[in-house]
């Protein structure tokens, strides 16, 4: 027989004022195996919760309703105070009377007759609750991060260093990511490469750190604590332990000038066996096998293998799949630039002077294809006049993307400080909608741009680029002077738009994880959750989850780090108990369940008799990865699966409660 | 296929050799079209100022007739029909409660199953580039053209559906059928001051002007537009801006269907080329000393 008690709040006047509680205890004190019926003023507060306790205690309850706040605020503290009494957490059930009554009604007597009802569902289901036990998942405690641009090698560094082991996986050949291929960085103006090249060698260096360049992941399954990965690594036709990084092969090999350096965004030209660049980090070579004599004219050609002293190159390697297990992931991703092929009046393609952002950045870098001298591509000529055009693809729903991409505002002000520093007595002309120049330091050195290094800022939108006696016509509006401008310029750089890496989509799908229209990976909550991705134990940063700028990727990096250490200090991940389960006497194996799980929750689990026979197949739950969603429930035909702590007779009786 | 043709006031009035060359070129070509019966005003510029009932309601009656008499496609020539046609079409196919209304005051039904095409449209997708290509008898080989787009053949984009709206290059790809070179100049989608030719003759010179003598610049014997307005804000103005910024162009414009009648090998005078202002003898010797 159930002994229940009901506990309800006045919460002040929060309550009080618009729900008659004392009309709501009498209610409740007539209700049939309600032994108990008490109202305070904050049943919260530490005299509040030990009258709970005592009444539970006193009256040997078997069950708590406090018809209160929601249970996002309180449900935790009430169930702590029961378990201290030696009551199953679960036992306790909230009757939310604040926000969903008295927040939001003004009548106070429907408003006391709907808590009533509120009151009597949650007697009814508290009648019938059965203790529940949360799950232990056992926890492999070693990181997956994938991605080594600066937010997955902060991430990584940062688990590393916290003594976790970390794989860190980037499918080019050398980490590094976007930020290398930046030159200065605002607001401060300090080289990138300096500040990147030696968090990459601490990566390579880290006696806790595994690294594979020129991997993928090839699949993932398994949960938080216990993910299986599936590596690629792709054949990189050099045996990375024996080579130096010495240049002998990319020296002698034939097919230089003919392939365009993807690091240099087409400005330079690249061999088939190359480093992207420089500092690569591992400073080994990649042989582009689409490129290579040796592979399109039949192996002839190996003039690399005949140069490299310590012969590590191999032609016949193969692609490997390596197989890891880790207790977390982090996806870092990264971004792209949008392609700007939607503006055809733009001419980016048709102009060669007409250039992306990142392009210009290669143009300013030293260790760029004009080693740090601003020349344009048509014709090798310094530019003296340059007009940057903001926001393309960017805030532009007809043609782009809807969203800000954050960064242009900042290096299209940090390209024209930098141009009139390398180039004096130049001029850049800048076209933008807004300026947003928010975070420490910004707003300055965007007025620096404009007052000390003298660019033109032009509130508006260019219409037309065309070409005109070897200038580049920049037609467009200057909407605070209402008038048509007309610039001849020598250059042109479109800051165009961020979006989410190339294929980010399917390494989410694998992941099991969500991501936005635009396919950014979405946050557990964009505001308290912001590192957790919709699934546990996979974590998010950087510029994978929207457009932000380096300091917000690091700070990024560092949450996820955190997140994974402080899930891995514990011995064992604990869920939530109310998960799905299901009932094997019923169930009939049609497995509609695992068609509609989000999860990948469910799997075939076969029953076997003592001679090891199989007698029955069913649907089984895993509870690292069930998250209690209830859409299995619907699925299921023979009514088998049921989430823990939410089953059907505990709804239908809810229900009931409220027929008269 | 069943083709209506939809001429509109232009091609009945100051555009005659448009529509002269175009049915000339179709007879050529052994492709039937019929005018749609009893044809009312598209409501060009006018109507879509004023009221937005009467700008749909009358290019859809044109529509709801020929949809009623069997048509599968519509044909109209004119830039700024093509696009009134286009732009109801678009909104009843979206709207239904205005469809409603439309349909109930033109006591006509109306599916919207139809295709419509503006010139180049029709040349291309039903005509097709083999047929065109096979006709051409007279190449033109060594004639400079350049294409005029002009706006409304491609703007706005979501309703037009039709080539790249700030790059369009379907004119320059008919110019290539003929043999003849399409000109790249960077003029070819700006505006040519349309209607302003009445009330502001001096904006339409400036902005005239500029397509004109860049598509000199650029080594052009002869414009190409497929579209009414254009062609005679071009042709009609063209002394006046000579006069004006005291430089001679000189450059004759012709509609799309004329050059491609000129390199079918038909008769200058039965494409009515004679009727324009500025006269196209010299591209006429032109092209009979290089088919030489």
């Amino acid at each position: 027989m159930s002994r229940i008690g009901v506990f309800v709040c006045w919460c002040g006047s929060n309550i009080a004022s618009t729900v008659d509680v004392e009309k709501v205890r009498e209610e409740a004190a007539k209700i049939p195996g309600v032994v108990s019926a008490v109202d305070y003023k904050y049943m919260c507060s530490d005299p509040g919760q030990n009258s709970l306790r005592n009444v539970i205690k006193e009256k040997n309850l078997t069950g708590v309703v406090l018809a209160a706040c929601s249970p996002h605020m309180h449900e935790n503290t009430f169930r702590k105070a029961a378990v201290k009494e030696g009551l199953n957490p679960y036992f306790v059930e909230i009757a939310n009377i604040r926000e969903q009554v008295s927040w939001v009604h003004e009548d106070k007597e429907r408003a006391t007759a709907k808590a009533v009802d509120l009151m009597k569902m949650m007697v009814e289901k508290v009648k019938r609750d059965k203790p529940i036990e949360d799950v232990r998942v056992p926890l492999n405690k070693k990181a997956l991060v994938i991605g080594g641009g600066i937010s997955g090698i902060q991430a990584a560094l940062d688990i590393a260093n916290g003594g976790v082991e970390v794989i860190l996986v980037e499918k080019e050949p050398s980490i590094g990511g976007r930020m290398i291929q930046l030159d200065e960085t605002f607001p401060t103006l300090d080289c990138s490469s300096c500040i990147m090249t030696p968090k990459m060698v601490e990566v390579n260096q880290h006696p806790n750190i595994k690294l594979y360049t020129y991997s993928e992941i090839e699949d993932v399954s398994g949960y938080i604590g216990n993910f299986k990965v599936k590596i690629k690594k792709k054949a990189r036709s050099v045996v990375e332990k024996d080579c130096t990084g010495c240049g002998e092969c990319w020296n002698a090999c034939p097919m230089h000038k003919n392939v365009k350096s993807e690091f240099n965004i087409n400005l330079s030209e690249r061999t088939a066996i190359y480093v992207p660049f420089p500092q690569a980090v591992p400073l080994v070579p990649v042989l582009d096998r689409s490129v290579c004599l040796h592979f399109k004219k039949g192996g002839k050609c190996q003039k690399c293998f005949d140069a490299c002293g310590p012969k590590c190159i191999d032609f016949s390697m193969q692609d490997e799949i390596i197989e890891e297990t880790v207790g977390a992931i982090v996806a870092a991703t990264g971004y792209d630039l949008m392609e700007t092929s939607m503006y055809g009046e733009y001419g980016y393609g048709k102009y060669k002077d007409v250039v992306s952002g990142l392009q210009f950045e290669r143009l300013l870098s030293a260790s760029g294809p004009t080693e740090g001298v601003i020349k344009r591509p048509s014709d090798g000529k310094t530019p003296q006049t340059i007009v940057f055009v903001q926001c393309v693809g960017s805030r532009d729903p007809e043609k782009g993307v809807p969203y800000c991409s954050k960064v242009c505002c900042m290096y299209t002000a940090k390209h024209a400080k930098l141009f009139a520093h390398k180039v004096h007595g130049s001029q850049s002309y800048v076209f933008y909608i807004d300026i947003r120049a928010t975070s420490k330091g910004y707003e300055e050195f965007v007025r620096g741009t404009m007052e000390q290094d003298g660019a033109v800022y032009l509130r508006g939108r260019v219409s037309k680029i065309y070409e005109d006696n070897g200038k580049l016509i920049v037609k467009g509006a200057d909407t605070l002077s209402g008038n048509q401008v007309e610039i001849a310029a020598d250059m042109v750089v479109l800051a165009t738009g961020v979006i989410p890496k190339k294929g980010s989509d399917k390494l989410a799908q694998m992941l099991g994880i969500s991501y936005d229209k635009y396919g950014f990976l979405t946050e557990s909550h964009p505001k308290l959750r912001p590192a957790e991705s919709s699934t546990a134990g996979i974590f998010l940063a950087g510029m994978a989850q929207g457009p932000r700028d380096i300091p917000e990727s690091v700070v990024s990096g560092s949450a996820a780090a955190s997140k994974i250490l402080g899930l891995f200090s514990k011995s064992e991940y604990e869920v939530e108990g109310t998960i799905s389960s299901v009932n094997e006497a019923t169930c009939v194996a049609c497995f509609y369940c695992q068609r509609v799980c989000a999860y990948n929750a469910i799997s075939r689990k076969e029953i076997k008799d003592r001679n090891g026979n199989v007698v029955k197949v069913v649907a089984n739950v895993n509870p690292g990865l069930c998250t209690g969603c209830g859409a299995c429930v619907n699925a299921c035909f023979s009514k088998s699966i049921d989430v823990k702590g939410f089953m059907d007779d505990q709804i239908y009786a809810e229900i009931k409660s409220l027929a008269v | 296929m069943k083709l209506a043709y939809y001429p509109g006031c232009s091609l009945k009035g100051t555009s005659f050799e448009y529509e002269v060359s175009l049915l000339k070129i179709l007879e050529a070509m052994g492709i039937e079209v019929k005018e749609i019966p009893d044809w009312n005003c598209c409501g060009a510029s006018a109507a879509h100022s004023i009221n937005h009932n009467l700008a749909i309601a009358l290019p859809a009656r044109n529509l709801a007739i020929a949809e009623k008499d069997g048509f599968e496609s519509v044909l109209a020539p004119c830039a700024a029909c093509s696009n009134r046609l286009k732009n109801a079409d678009y909104e009843l196919k979206r709207d239904d409660i205005l469809k409603k209304k439309i349909t109930n005051s033109l006591e006509m039904p109306y599916d919207s199953e139809m295709s419509i095409n503006n010139m180049l449209e029709f040349l291309i997708g039903v005509v097709g580039k083999e047929k065109i290509k096979s006709m051409v008898k007279k190449p033109l080989a060594g004639l400079k053209v350049a294409s005029y787009y002009g706006c409304l053949l491609v703007r706005p984009p979501k309703v037009m559906q039709f080539d790249d709206p700030e790059n369009p290059v379907t004119m320059d790809e008919l110019v290539s059928l003929t043999g003849a070179e399409p000109v790249d100049y960077s003029y070819k989608t700006e505006c040519c001051g349309a209607i302003n030719s009445l009330s502001k003759p001096d904006v339409v010179m400036a902005l005239t002007g500029k397509v004109l003598y860049d598509a000199k610049n650029h080594g052009a014997d002869v414009v190409v537009v497929a579209c009414p307005l254009c062609h005679s804000n071009l042709d009609v103005r063209q002394k006046e801006i000579e006069r004006k910024y005291e430089e001679k162009i000189g450059l004759p414009i012709l509609f799309i269907t004329e050059l491609l009648g000129l390199s079918f090998g038909i008769n200058p005078k039965d494409l009515a080329i004679d009727g324009h202002m500025v006269a196209a003898d010299r591209v006429l010797k032109k092209i009979e000393e290089l088919s030489k």
